[in-house]
């Protein structure tokens, strides 16, 4: 079996493929990272023991298995998971046909493919760090490949590929601020692009806010640019819900697109707030937005909700303005007020009744919440995490019986109860409070902020916010769920500890993360614009023209460099050198070559003249001319007579 | 005809092009006597294929990029772009300010093959790496080696010697395709330096003529070798019958005996005893009875058309032979 590479090359071509699929193997099904393993180490044995390569009828068996694993496995070949699945055992079974020089770039060339694939499921900080070591690997493997015969010392190969990759880093960095970027997709993502994220769905089922409670991830980030509301006032509107089916809440559909009337109150807002992309359109607005000055690219719909035209790929920064203080929506239409009242029939009666007695008793709208409000406060209802499961009819089981809920349970029950009171009601997601970020002066809003609260429509003052949970457990909205968990058990771990020194380094963490993220991450078409705007390069013509010249000139400067490296030296002659070094020396003692003298006139008449330098000069003569004349410039013993001879001459 | 030229300019416009500057390139390099030292104007650059399957995988990475708008992906995508340029550079680097100067061509028979020895040597500081030597539009295996710092090397170029004579080196291109193999630098060179090709022998069988000398004796035997006159040092194409091994153990090199010839016993090769054959079947014979006279420790003449050359032995009359031949006439 003959191989283009030598077997210490394909070795480390093994050694960098592995570095390069690792983060894959965590993440691709177990039967696939074990078969990748595999067959590197069946590569790896034919190279070391002399095997021969697997027949080509073979060669296509395993790989039509393989392709025929990943469809049956991910029901789909494109995709990114699936992809990254195929592109990962391709690349690995094009091992066992690699023979000739073609079939080696191939593979190092999908190496790097390999490696890019990485970010699109996780572009944290780290991840740079793993681009440039990877990309030195390559970079260094592609030159072993290059160079036929013995190895090249494993050393050298990566001071070499690390000299690349350092010379190619200002031009990418021209690039990557100067390559005019294009907004959205150019065709449409897959489904699974982003790969599992976590946030706010699309209707309340039970359990699906508790779900996102146990992460920590972040959902944005927001700085507050004139004052910071109160923790009571910081509700960050998601996915409204008006329709009850008995079981959950989904929203009707009757998304009037028409924006509703906002009449704020006081100066509004301003803050910055700075998304995760989560593939939704929601922009998570504070209550309410100022309708007036909207942020670019977005649009308010009929429910106070802020939205954006496309679901939010990439990290998106939202300048934004909201009236902490509002009438939202003081009238309401036929279709609307019939829709927030919608019951499904046959549910609940106990709440019905409860509703029903309420009214009876005379009660009007605004004082049938304070009851129903007064209620959760006075009985023994209670907030955690782990709530028992509910019958049939969940609100009746919640409100009378097991009494034990979060957010979803309170908000729920309470739009039921005062729809069956005849108030028009519905059931708001979002996200509540946020932590303070002491080091960079912003808060953090991450998923288990999570939350879900009520709005009543009152005659008069439109749709007001009611927040049951806060009624239960007032901690929640002025401390986070953190707080208000502090008694229940089964605290998800990341609460456990947060205790001063370990969380001002979770802090320092995430402000380096916030400023990756605003900064790089979200690099992107307005980011660029408004970046460029500072140095005056206001249109695309221009971030061309002047990416060219930087180009140019970096290249330029690369030239330079190799040019330099390869310039031819003069030879260099230590001999001359170390004499040149004496005659500086004697011409301090008064003593100077004469241009028509040579070494030894010049020595004889040194002596001659200053008889007490004499043996010094003899003995740098004779060392001169052996090194110069006898030992063919090397001989580092009669450099170190020259040097004492030199050290000698003194009066 | 042109139909076909219009044709190849459509399917391949890159090819083509590329045909026709290499031709008007190679028309115009000179033969120098060497050294030659290849400066940056000497140089030619062009993207391998795999530097275009580079380029392509870059933009689909880019692509890629910007569907996601993933910034990490760009970032790689340009530091890339980054590293192809400064592969460039340092491909073009690779090759410029070597020296080249010809070696050895130690002559060959028609029918073998001729090796150049071609000495490249690098006066920088920074060692050169994957150094090749190729005959231009050939797809042969090429010499391939690194030179050290201030070092030299030699690359072989090996081609078919057919034909008797002066085998001139011709062009070749001096290339390299490291770091990366994304792309090809290269320099034409030719250097003023030739192989003589020997006569191909003739099949062995024939034997040399009945010596024309003044004995008149019959060759075949020692008779050459009759006046002991002592012992030299042992040379290459010395027969092993004329070496004395009884020394051998003693001074470790072998000895040769050497022998006084009368003039009587010579052995003349002679043109005009193959009068049958043509010119070249003639000199192919000759060639033949040249190895196998030598080879017998004879001393021999040679008889030409117009030269003569007198009888003697060893390697230098037996070039002198052997050039004669293949000169003669010079095709």
């Amino acid at each position: 079996m003959s191989d283009y590479l030598t077997q210490t090359t394909l070795l480390r071509l093994l050694a960098v493929l592995l570095l390069v699929l690792g983060p894959h193997l965590t993440r691709l099904p177990a039967w696939e990272s074990l078969l990748l393993l595999t067959v590197i180490g069946w590569r790896a044995l034919i190279a070391l023991r002399q095997w021969r390569l697997p027949a080509p009828w073979l060669r296509s068996l395993i790989a039509l298995a393989c392709f025929a694993a990943v469809y049956a496995n991910f029901r789909s070949i494109s995709g990114m998971t699936a992809g990254t699945a195929l592109l990962s055992v391709m690349a690995v079974l094009k091992l066992l046909e690699m023979r000739a020089r073609r079939d080696v770039m191939v593979v190092v060339l999908l190496m790097y493919f390999i490696l890019v694939t990485h970010f699109l499921f996780s572009q944290e900080l780290w991840t740079v760090l793993y681009l440039l070591g990877s990309a030195i690997a390559i970079t260094a493997l592609l030159m072993d490949c290059n160079h036929a015969g013995e190895a090249l010392p494993l050393r050298m190969l990566l001071r070499a590929g690390g000299v690349m990759v350092l010379r190619a880093l200002p031009l990418m960095l021209v690039f990557f601020v100067l390559f005019p970027r294009i907004p959205g997709p150019l065709w449409s993502l897959p489904t699974d692009a982003g790969g599992g994220r976590t946030g706010l769905s699309e209707n309340m089922s039970p359990g699906d806010i508790a779900s996102l409670m146990e992460s920590d991830e972040v959902a944005f980030r927001v700085r507050f640019l004139d004052r910071v509301p109160a923790p009571g006032e910081r509700y960050w509107r998601g996915p409204v819900f008006d329709r009850f089916d008995g079981r959950g809440w989904k929203p009707s559909g009757l998304t009037v697109p028409r924006p509703p009337v906002i009449e704020g109150s006081g100066a509004p807002l301003h803050y910055e707030l700075t998304l995760e992309p989560q593939g939704t359109r929601w922009l998570l607005a504070l209550d309410m937005p100022d309708p007036t000055a909207l942020p670019p690219d977005s649009a308010l719909v009929g429910d106070g909700l802020l939205i954006a035209p496309r679901p939010i790929e990439q990290r998106r920064i939202v300048q934004a303005s909201a009236y902490t203080r509002y009438v939202l929506s003081p009238t309401l239409g036929g279709r609307e007020l019939a829709q927030a009242l919608q019951l499904p029939p046959g549910y609940n009666p106990r709440t019905r009744e409860l509703a029903a007695q309420w009214r009876a008793q005379g009660l009007d709208d605004a004082a049938i919440v304070q009851k129903a409000l007064q209620m959760f406060r006075r009985e023994n209802f209670s907030y955690t995490l782990q709530p028992p499961r509910l019958a049939r009819d969940s609100v009746d089981d919640f409100l009378f019986n097991t009494r034990a809920g979060f957010c979803e349970h309170y908000a729920g029950s309470f739009t039921f109860l005062m729809r069956a009171a005849n108030i028009p009601a519905r059931v708001v997601t979002g996200y509540q409070g946020g932590e303070k970020n002491e080091v960079g002066d912003y808060y953090v809003v991450r998923q288990y902020d999570a939350h879900a609260w009520s709005e009543v429509w009152l005659q008069g003052r439109g749709w007001v916010r009611i927040d049951p949970t806060a009624a239960v457990a007032p901690e929640r909205v002025e401390h986070g769920v953190a707080s208000a968990l502090t008694l229940a058990t089964g605290l998800p771990g990341f609460f456990a500890h947060r205790n001063g020194a370990r969380l001002s380094l979770t802090m320092r963490w995430d402000w380096v993360n916030a400023k990756w993220n605003a900064w790089v991450l979200a690099y992107g078409p307005e980011l660029q614009a408004d970046f460029l705007r500072n140095f005056g390069i206001e249109d695309v013509g221009t971030m061309i023209a002047v990416m060219t010249v930087l180009i140019t000139l970096a290249t330029g400067v690369v030239s330079l460099l190799m040019l330099r490296q390869f310039m031819s030296v003069q030879p260099h002659d230590p001999a001359l050198r170390l004499w040149r070094r004496a005659l500086r020396r004697l011409q301090k003692l008064g003593l100077e070559q004469q241009p028509p003298e040579g070494p030894r006139d010049f020595a004889e008449r040194v002596t001659r003249e200053r008889p007490e330098l004499g043996s010094a000069m003899q003995r740098l003569l004779s060392a001169y001319l052996r090194l110069r004349y006898l030992d063919g410039g090397h001989a580092p013993e009669a450099e170190r007579e020259m040097l004492a001879a030199t050290r000698a001459l003194r009066r | 005809m042109r139909f076909w030229l219009i044709f190849k300019i459509l399917l391949h416009p890159l090819r083509y092009a590329q045909e026709r500057i290499d031709a008007w390139v190679l028309a115009r390099v000179k033969r120098q006597p060497g050294p030659i030292e290849i400066t940056r104007r000497r140089v030619y650059i062009v993207p391998t294929r795999f530097g275009y399957g580079f380029a392509a995988l870059a933009f689909v990475m880019l692509m890629g990029a910007m569907n996601y708008s993933n910034s990490m992906a760009f970032a790689l995508t340009f530091l890339l772009a980054g590293l192809g340029l400064v592969c460039m550079h340092q491909t073009h680097g690779n090759m410029v300010n070597l020296r080249i100067h010809a070696g050895r061509a130690e002559p060959v028979f028609a029918g073998e093959t001729a090796h150049f020895d071609i000495h490249v040597e690098n006066p920088a500081a920074q060692s050169r790496y994957a150094i090749a030597l190729a005959w231009p539009k050939t797809e042969a295996e090429a010499a391939q080696g690194d030179i050290e710092a201030r070092g030299a090397t030699h690359l072989r170029l090996s081609r078919p010697a057919p034909q008797r004579g002066w085998l001139r080196s011709g062009i070749f291109s001096l290339f390299t395709e490291f770091p990366l193999g994304l792309f090809h630098a290269w320099t034409w060179a030719e250097l003023d330096t030739a192989c003589l090709v020997y006569p191909r022998p003739a099949a062995p069988g024939r034997p040399p003529p009945a010596t024309a000398g003044v004995g008149g004796h019959a060759s075949g035997g020692r008779s050459g070798q009759d006046e002991f006159a002592g012992l030299r040092n042992y040379q290459r194409g010395d027969t092993a019958r004329s070496i004395h091994w009884k020394s051998l153990p003693k001074l470790q090199t072998p000895m040769v005996k050497q022998f006084t010839e009368t003039v009587d016993r010579e052995l003349w090769l002679d043109w005009n005893a193959l009068p049958e054959l043509d010119t070249e079947a003639r000199l192919s014979q000759l060639t033949r009875w040249v190895l196998d006279v030598e080879a017998e420790g004879l001393a021999y003449g040679l008889r030409l058309p117009g030269t003569v050359l007198a009888p003697a032995r060893g390697d230098v009359h037996q070039h002198q032979c052997l050039k004669l031949l293949a000169l003669y006439e010079a095709p």
